[in-house]
């Protein structure tokens, strides 16, 4: 009981911390506060469950989540390589560029655009991990139906924001390509891209969570001995729960930085939009 | 209502592809049939053929909607093989995913908005949050919550479909209850209303519209996660757990009429869910 009487303290001082930290306005914290909110919670999580003796097949702490990640790198690697690298990165490139040279074509018409944006919508809403079983008995158990399923994923969010994006450019800024004698080339690259790209963008970005999402779905239908959803499926089965967490360690730090990465490139593309300047 | 013509003629248009597909799909699967039967077949009765597989590699839409039909209207809503049976088990825990989630991204929202503290703690996690796939968690979440000691796989699945549905109904909420300008903030400052009062009666009505986007796409999100929820665990009822068993037992027609029924009910959610939201926004005199 002692441990978690001290975790909770702990917990209280650290948040104390923080709301002094909050309160002083000094520069780092943004930064600071959560990190010292995810390290206080780390603590109680360790506190907890070794106070309470929770059962490691029920809850492992952090420290035990550690040392499995640190031992078993390797395997992760290798996890990480065949789910991230070649299922979903992949499936994702192919995915938005279809999808964006989709949205380019359609745009020369109206009528297409207009039946295109509901029903992409409507798609875009639709549990389409479903189709994963699919696609596997399609493709195969490698990473190729793997990122199959990755491109029929992200394709209709891309489409509909890319093809949103495309109507931004308004009457104005195009009356002006006209009058500049700029054929439809030019206007598409030099205004309506452009114009596009926050929208390109944010389509870009649900993208990355869809294709992790889809990768993993992917692998519980089929998959060679290695791969993220290979190995939490059978570590579930076998109760190596501090593995399992391991691999969610993985994800959830792929998933990070795949997604900060792509936001990372918006700021430098769209440093014009409102959002963000400030 | 202009944009029906242009919708029709993409699904039109898709239906078409589809039956185009059919033939190179179940053509080889097809002839190997007709060798084995010593037939040889002509390029007419090969295309229907590949229409009509039992198994076929892709099941040809009319299969599909047939075997829809039989499997809502013509069954008995009881029936373990009733599409409406595995639909309904789906939807009570999306909707009870769906209450948790939007409660909770509620109650975060308003943590937000009224402490900086938690602003600068929790908002960043819950960015983060959504960067993990849950899909990583859900075989855990339910081995979890049996060992704890709660039957069912309801309970999961909910919390599954709750996490997946709470991002956006907090981020929603955040924006909705900061909505109100400083002109209206200082209005009920000299009225001398008192915090609880510019919450019920600015704040909160302010962030209605922001609300009922965020529950449209929390709806979507919600089914979507309880499918999930149903597909990599072994479960035997909901339209997640026929997918699997339609992969299992080799029979795509089960798999793609459980993915048209989850489809459907994906459309009917999100249309109540707007249906709502214009009859509430009208009534607060606020439609546009």
């Amino acid at each position: 009981m002692m441990m978690v009487a001290i975790s909770l303290l702990v917990w209280l001082a650290l948040w104390a911390l923080n709301v002094r930290l909050a309160g002083s306005g000094a520069g780092g914290a943004r930064v600071a506060v959560p990190l010292v909110f995810g390290l206080a919670t780390l603590i109680l999580w360790e506190g907890v469950v070794r106070g309470l003796a929770v059962s490691p097949i029920i809850l492992p702490a952090p420290s035990a989540i550690a040392a499995k990640f640190v031992t078993e790198i390797p395997t992760l690697w290798g996890d990480f390589s065949q789910t991230v690298l070649k299922g979903a990165l992949s499936g994702f490139v192919i995915g938005c560029a279809a999808a964006f040279a989709m949205a380019v074509a359609v745009d020369r018409s109206p009528f297409l655009q207009r039946g295109l944006l509901p029903f992409g919508n409507f798609v875009a809403a639709l549990p389409i991990v479903g189709t994963a079983p699919i696609l596997v008995n399609w493709f195969g158990f490698d990473w190729h139906s793997k990122a199959a399923v990755v491109v029929v994923m992200v394709f209709f969010p891309m489409l509909t924001n890319t093809v949103q994006g495309l109507r931004e450019a308004d009457h104005m800024q195009r009356d002006l390509m006209r009058t500049y004698a700029a054929s439809y080339l030019q206007t598409l690259l030099k205004l309506r891209l452009p114009a596009a790209m926050p929208f390109v963008f944010n389509g870009l970005k649900i993208a990355t969570t869809l294709a992790l999402i889809g990768a993993i779905v992917a692998e519980y239908f089929g998959s060679p001995t290695r791969g993220m959803g290979f190995r939490i499926s059978t570590e579930v089965g076998r109760l190596g729960l501090d593995m399992v967490w391991a691999e969610i360690t993985v994800a959830a730090l792929a998933g990070s930085v795949f997604y900060g990465t792509v936001a990372m490139i918006e700021k430098g593309v769209t440093f014009w939009h409102p959002s963000q300047r400030g | 209502m202009r944009n029906i013509f242009p919708i029709l003629t993409v699904v039109v248009a898709l239906l078409a592809l589809w039956y185009i597909a059919v033939v190179p799909m179940n053509a080889t699967r097809a002839i190997e049939q007709a060798a084995r039967s010593d037939i040889t077949l002509g390029t007419a009765d090969l295309i229907r053929a590949t229409m009509d597989m039992e198994r076929p590699r892709l099941p040809s839409p009319h299969q599909v909607f047939a075997e829809l039909w039989d499997s809502t209207v013509e069954k008995k809503f009881t029936s373990k093989r009733s599409l409406v049976f595995h639909g309904w088990i789906t939807l009570s825990a999306t909707l009870w995913g769906f209450a948790l989630g939007v409660g909770l991204g509620i109650a975060l929202a308003v943590g937000i908005v009224y402490s900086r503290v938690m602003e600068m703690s929790v908002m960043p996690w819950a960015v983060i949050s959504q960067t993990i796939p849950i899909v990583a968690l859900a075989p855990m979440i339910i081995v979890l919550s049996s060992s704890v000691g709660i039957e069912g796989r309801g309970v999961p699945k909910a919390i599954i479909s709750a996490y997946l549905c709470f991002f956006p109904v907090l981020v929603g909420m955040v924006k909705g209850l900061r909505s109100p300008d400083q002109m209206q903030l200082d209005l009920l400052k000299t009225y001398g209303a008192s915090g609880a009062a510019v919450f019920w009666k600015l704040r909160l009505p302010s962030s209605v519209p922001y609300l009922f986007t965020s529950l449209k796409i929390g709806i979507a999100a919600a089914l979507v996660g309880t499918i999930v929820g149903e597909l990599p665990t072994g479960a035997i009822r909901g339209l997640g757990a026929r997918i699997l068993i339609g992969d299992q037992f080799g029979n795509p027609i089960m798999i793609w009429s459980a993915l048209f029924a989850a489809a459907i009910l994906a459309g009917v959610l999100v249309t109540i869910m707007s249906v709502l939201q214009n009859i509430t926004l009208k009534r607060m005199g606020m439609a546009r």
